[in-house]
């Protein structure tokens, strides 16, 4: 067997990118202390009414736009339920997976089989001319891009904004927050709503540019390897861009081994990105059990001002 | 300087079932340490929250400086100049020093110019902070300094202080007190709540006391006893636990170089901790939260085993037994946390009662729960420590503190235990109950139980200990007798770390 290096990552960056823009939602809403396990149901909603919008309008652009939205606006559904509600975070976020797929399936229905233009890739003047490294880096399709460029925004919020400390004080302990006088609901739903943007955004990827016509189930669990990844990686972006290339790059590799008939079971090939990306993050993270490394103490708790 | 500063008229905030503040009005001048006096759940924290803008009153006024009042949050309340050094839930544990101070300014300044402030006012405060530390490993004086920091940077009018000494040392207090004096003489209010009187009595020169959300009177604390403040407090006069001379008897329970590491990541490792606790005597172990309090209890417990020789009880090793053998052998525990720790907060009473009480008081047989024994037992719990709820039938967490940690205390010593080890028995409980549980555990220890009681009051200790030891950094101090201790002896004992940094500052 034998695979362009320069092909494989580029292969590796492209497949990456669905399980990045999920992942990168699910961090700052897990960072702003709310366990949203909705990310496969927001994803699929996300991709249908991306590949909807695509075909009605012929734009693609749109779609993408499209798709942002619809994952937000189901995001909303979460975040009315568990912040003026108060339900249960962990069972409204497996509702919200059932009922996004779902959905997705209903909307899907008359689009089976049905075709649209798909992102097309954008080269780069000069720099994609560069060998290999123009092939790896400079060809691909804006969204990829965009999608890298969320990750350092995300990085750079976090980590250098006012914002972004509030963001992280909210998660940390909204008792205290509270008590300084910030608004911990509002924090946390606008924390919701752009995980359920990002998570839109992973759809549309796979929707309209993976997959050129729609297909039932085209996310395939994709939401839950990046909550997975946003765990192992200790909240923080840099290690999260480590697992989600780690998965894309052995998603390609065992789709390369099927093609050539590799004496390994199908199925055990297709669960290997899944396996791989764990005990890699799992190795990753473990013994280092210090603070920096820590949870975000509010994670999954509830929050009722008492006024 | 008699010139008012705040003036509250009328306030008034009721609660679903409670009125909280009801038609308080009082005074508070420039440049004043102006004390706030009254039982938990007199409507202290309430009126304060109003003040800083938390909790919006339902009727009454306030004016600033004459002009009329009325913060609809805390960052106006801010902006007005006054600002809140809380009892808890203000800091962020995994954020550092700078980045908590920040959070709590409406306009900070950037960060490097923000640590070079902090570590200017600190200094010039006498109170050193180093604003790159990350807070979850800070002590709680050094905690308590990031908050005042934080307020001092803002250059407030009015500081209000929320039970600001409950987790200091004595030489941690004199410091803070220092800080208050220093703040008073350039011109700051300082609204000071307590009900520690003897701190007021030193530090204060205008009271006013609540009780029941009103207010009963005032005093300047400098010319009122304790006594009288106390009783105006409650409304009537205060029993004092009465201690009778300890016998002691055989050692009953045994610490043997009790070491053992830190159970996570915010937890003190225990460190070498031997001491004998005789049959018929309290032994008190004081110490700032977080010197290995909590992980001793859980050693103790059984909830963290250790090495078996480690714990002798009556001469028999049992670290490494479990909660239930240890508690069918006689050692019980209740441990700080009353909801989620002590109790189940949503179990009733005679759950309750039956999870902790099934071993001793045989309220199982072949793992069926005999009903109508618990609930027997919750109701003798009920009615010989006062509990006051409704019935036995009642959520744990619909008490109030007080009266759960009445029955939480009354649960262990009922089940006549040889040793009971207690944590923080009266923390937040309001003076007549926290008599009525030391008295409790004073006549537990006269009818010859050994008695362990970790608290971080040490009025508490000294009022029923018979000997003394203090817990640093996982170490426990050589137990003294109590009698005759000064402050002084016990704030050295308490932290050769704390103790000296309070004489460089």
């Amino acid at each position: 067997m034998n695979i362009d290096i320069a092909v494989f990552l580029a292969s590796m960056m492209v497949a990456a990118t669905p399980v990045i823009f999920a992942a990168i939602g699910e961090l700052v809403v897990e960072k702003s202390g709310v366990l949203n396990l909705g990310v496969e149901g927001m994803m699929i909603t996300g991709a249908i009414c991306g590949f909807i919008l695509a075909n009605a309008t012929g734009s693609v652009f749109l779609g993408v736009v499209a798709a942002a939205i619809g994952g937000a606006l189901l995001s909303l559904i979460f975040a009315t339920l568990t912040q003026f509600l108060l339900s249960n975070q962990v069972a409204t976020g497996l509702a919200l997976t059932l009922f996004g797929i779902g959905l997705a399936a209903l909307l899907g229905k008359p689009y089976e089989g049905v075709r649209v233009d798909v992102i097309q890739p954008i080269s780069i003047p000069v720099l994609s001319d560069i060998p290999v490294l123009g092939t790896i880096l400079f060809s691909h399709d804006p969204l990829l891009y965009f999608g890298l460029f969320i990750v350092f925004a995300v990085w750079w919020f976090l980590t250098k904004t006012r914002g972004g400390l509030i963001l992280r004080a909210v998660g940390e302990s909204h008792d205290a927050a509270h008590a300084l006088g910030y608004n911990v609901v509002r924090v946390r739903i606008l924390a919701i709503m752009f995980g359920g943007a990002c998570a839109g955004l992973g759809g549309a990827y796979l929707s309209l540019l993976r997959v050129p016509q729609w297909t039932e189930n085209v996310t395939a669990g994709v939401g839950w390897i990046a909550l997975a990844i946003v765990v192992f990686a200790s909240w923080k972006p840099g290690r999260l861009l480590i697992g989600a290339y780690l998965f894309g790059g052995i998603g390609f590799l065992q789709l390369h081994l099927q093609v050539e008939n590799v004496p390994i079971p199908v199925e055990v090939l297709n669960a290997s990105p899944y396996i791989a990306t764990i005990i890699a993050l799992v190795i990753l993270s473990a013994g280092k059990s210090g603070r920096s490394n820590a949870a975000p103490a509010a994670l999954g708790q509830p929050f009722h001002a008492s006024r | 300087m008699t010139e008012t500063l705040l003036a509250i008229n009328g306030l008034t905030k009721a609660y679903p079932g409670v009125v909280a503040n009801d038609d308080v009005s009082f005074e508070i001048n420039r440049g004043e340490v102006h004390a706030l006096l009254g039982e938990n759940g007199a409507g202290k924290s309430t009126l304060v929250k109003a003040i800083y803008g938390l909790v919006k009153p339902d009727a009454g006024t306030m004016a600033l400086n004459g002009v009329p009042y009325a913060p609809a949050e805390p960052s106006a309340a801010r902006s007005a100049g006054v600002t809140m050094v809380f009892q808890h839930f203000s800091l962020f544990d995994a954020l550092n020093v700078a980045e908590n101070i920040a959070l709590g300014m409406d306009h900070p300044p950037k960060m490097t110019d923000l640590a070079a402030r902090i570590r200017d006012v600190s200094q010039g405060y006498g109170l050193p902070l180093d604003p790159d530390r990350i807070v979850g490993d800070l002590s709680a004086g050094e905690r308590q300094r990031v908050e005042i920091i934080r307020c001092l940077l803002q250059d407030p009018k009015l500081l209000i202080m929320d039970e600001p000494t409950s987790v200091l040392t004595p030489q941690e207090v004199d410091i803070l007190f220092a800080t208050l004096r220093k703040l008073r003489d350039e011109g700051t209010s300082i609204l000071y709540i307590s009900h520690k009187l003897e701190e007021i009595r030193a530090l204060c020169e205008t009271a006013t006391i609540l009780r029941l959300g009103k207010v009963v009177g005032g005093c300047d604390p400098r010319e009122t006893s304790a006594g009288d403040m106390a009783e105006m407090m409650v409304g009537s006069a205060l029993k004092v636990p009465s201690k009778p001379e300890a016998t002691t008897g055989d050692v009953r329970l045994s610490l043997t170089g009790l070491s053992a590491p830190a159970p996570h990541a915010f937890g003190t490792a225990l460190r070498g901790i031997t001491v004998d606790v005789m049959a018929g005597e309290v032994l008190g172990i004081g110490g700032v939260a977080g010197n290995g309090q909590d992980e001793l209890l859980l050693a103790m417990s059984g909830e963290m085993p250790v090495n078996p020789q480690m714990i002798r009880l009556s001469g028999k090793p049992i670290g490494d037994w479990a909660v239930n053998t240890r508690r069918a052998a006689g050692l019980l525990a209740a441990p700080e946390e009353r909801l989620g720790h002590a109790a189940a907060p949503v179990m009733s009473l005679t759950e309750n009662a039956a999870l902790t009480g099934t071993t001793r008081k045989g309220l199982a047989s072949h793992g069926m729960i005999n009903w109508a024994r618990a609930r027997a037992f919750a109701e003798d719990i009920i009615r010989s420590f006062d509990v006051r709820t409704p019935s036995a039938a009642n959520a744990a967490q619909s008490l109030s503190g007080g009266n759960l940690q009445k029955f939480v205390i009354g649960r262990e010593i009922l089940q006549e235990p040889d040793v009971l080890v207690v944590n923080q028995p009266t923390w937040g409980v309001d003076a007549s109950a926290a008599a009525a549980i030391r008295q409790a555990l004073l006549d537990l220890a006269s009818g010859g139980a050994a008695v362990i009681v970790i608290s971080q009051d040490l009025d508490e200790l000294m009022e029923i200990s018979d000997r003394f030891a203090a817990l640093n950094q996982g170490e426990l101090s050589e137990p003294r007798p109590a009698k005759g201790l000064t402050v002084e002896d016990i704030g050295l004992m308490l932290g050769g770390a704390s103790a000296s940094e309070g004489q460089s500052a």
